[in-house]
Formats: C-alpha cells, structure tokens, sequence
C-alpha cells in the first residue's frame, strides 16, 4: 500500500509534466488542425535555454534559489516562446491552405532541425546540473521500514502545473484572446469576417503552446537533473499519446490524459517491467483508440460532405 | 505581373534588421553559450559570441535576398490545370525517362563493374526505391498516411535474419515468408486501427513502429536486444553459392572469382524485387481493388455511399504496403549479413515518407527520382557528420514549403470517360482517409 501511495505521487509528477506539453499539441490541433511534430523538441530547447541560463546565473554569483528560479523560468519562456513563434512563422503559415500531409511532413522535417541543432549547438552529451531544490517530507512510514517520500521539488512541479492550468484557463475562458482562439478553432473564415486576426492568433497559440513547453522542459530539468538532446522525441511522443487519450482539442482532457500517461507509465515500471513502460503507453493509446476514438473528453466528429 | 506596388529599400531592411533580431535572440543562449560536463561532472561553460554574430549576419543577409526575389519574381498565380504543352512535355518525358532509366539501371552493374562505391550506392538507392514503391501504396494510392512503415521493414528482415540462423534456411524460402509474415504484422495492426482519420491513424502507426523497435531490443533471448543478429547468410544463386569454393558458382561455371560478383548479383536482386514491387502496383491499379483505393484517397464519404467496404480496401492497402516492407527487410539482412534496432529507428520512416511525398505521391517515376536525390543527397553530406540530418530537415521543409506536392506534381487519372486530362494534384483532396 505504502509502495502504492509513492508511485501514484511519483506518477502524478511525471504526469504533470506530460500534461503541460499535451496542451501545446491539443491546443495547436484544435485550431490549425495539424500534429505539430517539432513541439517535442521545443520542449526539449526549453530545458536546454533553462539549463544555460541557470548555468549563468550560478557563475554570474546568485544564489537565493528563488530568483534564478524565477528568472530561469521567466528567460526560458520568453526565448522558448520565441522559437513556437519562428517556427510557425517559417514551417507552417506557407503551408496552411495547402494539402494536409504537407504541414505535417514540413512539422516532421523541424523536429529533425531542432534536435540536430541542439546537438551541433550543445553537443551530444547528457548535461546533468546538481540538485537545485534538496529536502522534502516524510509522509508515512510503514513498520517494514518503507518511507513514502514526498520532495519539494515534486511539490514545486505539481503547484506550477496546477497555477500554470489556472492562468491558462483565465486566459481561454475570460479574455480576448481566448475568445479569437476558440473562435478560430470553431471556423476560421467566419472569425476573419468577424474582424478577428486569424494569423495573429495562431501565431499566439504557438507562442503560448511553447512557453508551457518551455515550463515542462524546466520541471523535468529540475526533477531529472539532466538534459540531452535527443528526450524530445520519446517525451514528445508520449504527450501526444496524452493528448490523443485525452480527446485531442480539449484541453482539460490534455491534462487528464497526461496524467493518465504518467501514471499507466510509473505503475507499469513499478509493477511490471522498466524496459516495457513505453510499449505499456503506446498500447494503451491504440487500445483507448480503438474504444473511444475520440479520447476521454473529445468531442465526437461530425463528417461533413 | 504583381499588382501591389514594390516596397522600398527601408521596409526591406526594416524586415531584415527585425529578422536579424529575432535570430539574435533564438541564437543568443543556444549557440552563444557552449555547455560540456567536465571531467568531474561538474558542468561548465564557454562563450562562442563570434558564431552568433555570423550566424546572425547570415540570416539578415538571407532575409535581404529572400526580400528582392520574392520582389522580383513576385506572386505567381497558381495554374490548376497543367497547360497542354507542358502535359504534353511531360509526357514525352516520361514516356522516354523511365525506359531509359531502366535501360542505364540495367547496365549500372557493367559501366561500374571495378567501382565498389558505386554499386554499392546503387543497392542503397534501388533499396529506398523499393520502400518508397512499397509505401506508395499505401500513401500515394490508398492516402493512409504511415508514419511506422519501417516496423514492417524491421519485421521483414528479422525474419529472415532469425530463421536463417536458427534454422538455417535459404533466402530463397525466407524471402515470401518475410513478405507474409510482415503483412501478417500489416493486418494485425490495421484491422482495429483503420477505422481512424488519419491523423490518428499517423500516430498509431508510429506508436507501432516504436512498439515494434522496443521490442526488438527488450526482447534479448529472441533478438540479441541491441547487439543484434549477426552472421545471416548470405544469398545463393538459387541454391549455388557465391563464393570461392567448389562448388560456388564461379567454379561451376569455369570464370575466375571474384567478390564483385556478390556485389552484381545483389544488385540485380534488388532491382527484380523493386521491379516487381512497381509491377504488381502497377496492375494492381487496374484492378478493381486498384481503383478503389484510389477512390478512397479521394473521397472516403463517397466510398462509402457506393457501397466500397472501406476497412477491407484499406487493410488490403496496408498489407500490400506491409508484404514489400517485407521483401525489403529480409533483403537488407542478407544484404548486411547483420541487422540490429539502429535500423529501424523513426528517421528510417520519416525517410521513406519524404521519398514518397516528395516523389508526388502516387507517382511511381517521382518516387524512384526522389529516392535518387534523397539518398545520393545524403551521401554527398556524408562528410558534414551531424550537419548532415540538419540539412536533411532543413531540406524537407523547404521542399514542402516550395513544392508541397512533390516533384511531379500531377497526374493522369486512371479511370477516365473521354480523353485523359493531367491535373495539378491541387486539387487533389488525399489522406482524409
């Protein structure tokens, strides 16, 4: 029972992370209509501007906690945004109206650039930082001697999630932009007659979908103590995976499905197998595919001739 | 020719300078600081402010030339229907350019016969040929978008690769096994997932081609996990062996031995199974089975409403796709005389999928030139190392962004009522699937 209560903490936090990058995909999804394929990567960029800005700040001789936290996560996602803003802007705008493989292949082909860019850029060696945040909480000891840990830093990723979900519901449900996106989402020709800036807003979305990325890349940064160039892929895959679980265009369902990834994938390794944990997730989204091909929370598809 | 007015020298530089700023800032902490983790672990950094600087340069550069060619040249309108003299240009291109490619392919082995390099290069290119004729198939013809093709490729050649050193069995027994067992692999994943839109359908195939990679390398007993299956015979000569002793085929027919000949007889093998891969699609695009798939690419509602049961024509679709998968796996093992997961990674698909969108989808000569300029491409950046898959992406967006259907980006419909019209496959709506 006590194992249990750990791995459902240690999978809620890796699920958090998951979740926050499954909002870039369901986000983009739900307006433009594509699978950003380089969304994994931004991910991936994120903790690497968070790992070098950390790296400066340390040697720049800083050292209440934190402000380089909060200076970290300001810089990487401002820089992080930055890059989702480019990359719509070389890879996909030319490619709206055009047939629906190409955005996709063009997407395909920029995850390739990033993850090769960061490799030229940064090398190809794991990048392991120390321990930031150190210490946490004992929950519960059991007589046989097995301690359910709770660390702060697993605290931290879970109120930034949970803060981060609030401002982002703030900023769908109640202001301007929130409104242009979901009115873009529903029929892009009807919000551009209604005086609505399509471009602009899908540019923001991107924008708004890297910088939780860039949050995520931070987190597992913080949580891992590393970062390699090549954990885009297999991360970005698998918030995918949530997405599509979830329902993909729903953002609740994003983080549902996120944690739901992260906790199939801890208890899978925990009671199963580690080697198998990826094969558990990837089945999973097949068989929940197969079920409900519309996810937990997805809206069932009209087809319309 | 373009009817808004040319903007002038400042907004031009305006552009750039906001160009170069904004490359300033993605390239600042990226490139501009350098990070190793040193000897102790202990992770350090250097400044690299001279490569920013130039990079950023390059792109205010780019972005001034990008801005008087987009001037020049202005917006062309984009022709829907191919004009007749280019259809008819076309046509006698490719009335003439596949024999006579056939014909050069055919004599590669005698003009090359003392160029290892070459003939080599040559198997590599006619292998992605055959991928790309196989996934085709299931993209250009049927418009199911694959992004997993490469777990069928991986199934075909441990196939061969396990049977042949277990069981000591011939390549030529392996071969249609490797083909079935790979569209055995084919069907077992469609039939449940084929009933997805595409984009689902995208992932899943990739979820399986992952599935089928980690698989490859947990499972040890079976596969070798990441070492591999090493020492897979190599190909006889329909039971003959070719090799230096008695009873190898040079021997029985009295010529001196050679390793080349291993070398020709591979290519040859090669270019018969990718022959008969654009053969079969070739027919099978005639048939009725054909014909529905490319119905199916076109409109799945209509399908439907004709009464074209849409799970069996793709499974059919998918499977076809999957069986030359097959061939080209068990190919490569006796090719390589060693496979291991490295193979099959993702890159391989994405690789595989680029030859066929860039090939025009659906265009059996596209495909064959486009596995060409992708593959002898990437041997010219072989020097460049890790620059090399960068350039690789870089390509692949470009392309799409410059020519989103292809190199040949038209096509004849099979089917037709009076005279067949070349439409810009614009207007082609494909992977609704």
């Amino acid at each position: 029972m006590d194992y249990f209560a750990q791995q459902l903490i240690n999978g809620l936090v890796l699920g958090s992370i998951y979740g926050l990058i499954a909002i870039g995909y369901t986000m983009v999804y739900g307006i433009v209509g594509m699978i950003n394929f380089a969304h994994g990567d931004v991910f991936m960029i994120g903790g690497f501007i968070a790992l070098i800005t950390f790296l400066i700040l340390i040697s720049l001789g800083l050292t209440a906690i934190p402000v380089i936290l909060l200076v970290v996560l300001l810089v990487s996602m401002a820089i992080t945004a930055l890059y989702g803003w480019t990359i719509e802007r070389i890879a996909y705008r030319p490619l709206r109206h055009s047939f629906r493989l190409a955005p996709m292949l063009s997407a395909i082909g920029m995850s390739f650039v990033l993850t090769n860019y960061s490799q030229v850029a940064q090398g190809a060696r794991v990048k392991p930082i120390p321990p930031f945040i150190t210490g946490g909480y004992t929950l519960h000891e059991s007589p046989d001697g097995f301690v359910i840990q709770l660390s702060n830093i697993q605290i931290m990723v879970v109120i930034t999630t949970i803060v981060l979900l609030a401002i982002f519901t703030w900023l769908v449900s109640r202001t301007r932009l929130g409104r242009d996106m979901r009115a873009c989402e529903q029929d892009q020709t009807m919000a551009a007659l209604l005086g609505v800036d399509v471009d602009r807003t899908i540019s923001m979305t991107f924008v708004i979908g890297a910088a939780l990325a860039a949050v995520a890349g931070l987190m597992y940064l913080l949580y891992y103590g590393l970062v390699d160039f090549f954990m885009g892929f297999v991360a970005g895959i698998k918030a995918f995976t949530a997405a599509v679980l979830g329902g993909i265009g729903s953002l609740p369902g994003a983080m549902l499905g996120g944690l739901a990834i992260g906790l199939i994938e801890t208890f899978w390794s925990a009671y199963f197998s580690v080697e198998y944990k990826d094969v558990a997730a990837f089945s999973i989204l097949i068989v929940v595919l197969i079920f409900m091909p519309t996810g937990l929370l997805g809206r069932p598809e009209v087809e319309k001739v | 020719m373009s009817d808004h007015r040319p903007a002038g020298i400042s907004y031009i530089l305006k552009k750039s300078f906001l160009s170069a700023l904004i490359a300033l800032v993605l390239f600042s902490l990226m490139v501009g600081v350098r990070t190793e983790a040193g000897s102790s672990g202990q992770l350090t950094y250097w400044t690299r402010f001279g490569e920013v600087a130039s990079l950023v340069a390059v792109v205010f550069g780019g972005s001034i030339v990008m801005e008087l060619l987009r001037q020049w040249i202005g917006s062309s309108g984009a022709e829907k229907l191919v004009p007749p003299a280019v259809q008819s240009g076309i046509s006698f291109i490719g009335r003439y350019l596949a024999p006579a490619l056939l014909i050069f392919t055919l004599l590669v082995p005698v003009i090359f016969y003392n160029q290892r390099y070459i003939l080599d290069l040559a198997i590599l290119v006619l292998t992605y040929v055959m991928l790309g004729w196989g996934l085709n198939v299931v993209v250009g013809l049927a418009g199911l978008l694959d992004l997993g093709y490469v777990a069928f490729y991986a199934v075909g050649a441990y196939s061969y690769g396990l049977l042949a050193t277990n069981f000591g069995w011939s390549f030529w027994i392996c071969l249609p096994l490797a083909g079935i067992l790979a569209a055995f692999w084919g069907v077992l994943l469609g039939f449940p997932v084929l009933r997805l839109r595409g984009d689902y359908l995208a992932i899943v195939t990739l979820a399986f081609g992952e599935i089928i990679r980690l698989v490859i390398i947990n499972w040890q007993e079976l596969t070798g996990g990441p070492n591999g299956v090493s020492g897979i015979p190599r190909p006889s000569f329909f039971g003959i062996p070719l090799d230096n002793s008695d009873d190898g085929l040079a021997a029985k027919l009295g010529i001196e031995y050679s390793p080349t000949h291993r070398i020709v007889f591979l290519f040859y093998l090669i270019l018969a199974l990718a022959l008969l891969t654009n053969w079969v699609t070739i027919r099978l695009r005639r048939l009725p089975i054909g014909r529905a798939w490319e119905a199916l690419r076109e409109d799945e509602v209509a399908c439907r409403a004709l009464g074209i049961n849409t799970t069996t024509t793709k499974l059919t679709a998918f499977a076809t796709g999957a069986m030359f998968g097959g061939f080209a796996g068990a190919f490569f093992a006796t090719r390589q005389g060693f496979i291991s997961p490295e193979s099959f990674t993702f890159q391989e698909s994405a690789l595989v999928l680029a030859i066929v969108v860039l090939g025009g989808m659906g265009s059996q000569l596209g495909v064959a030139l486009a596995a060409l300029a992708m593959i002898g491409g990437f041997e010219l950046f072989r020097s460049l190392e890790t620059y090399r898959m960068l350039v690789f992406g870089m390509a692949m967006v470009l392309i799409m962004i410059w020519r989103p259907r292809g190199l040949i980006g038209h096509r004849a419909p099979t089917v037709y009522l009076t005279k067949a019209h070349a439409i810009s496959s614009d207007l082609v709506k494909e992977g609704h699937g």
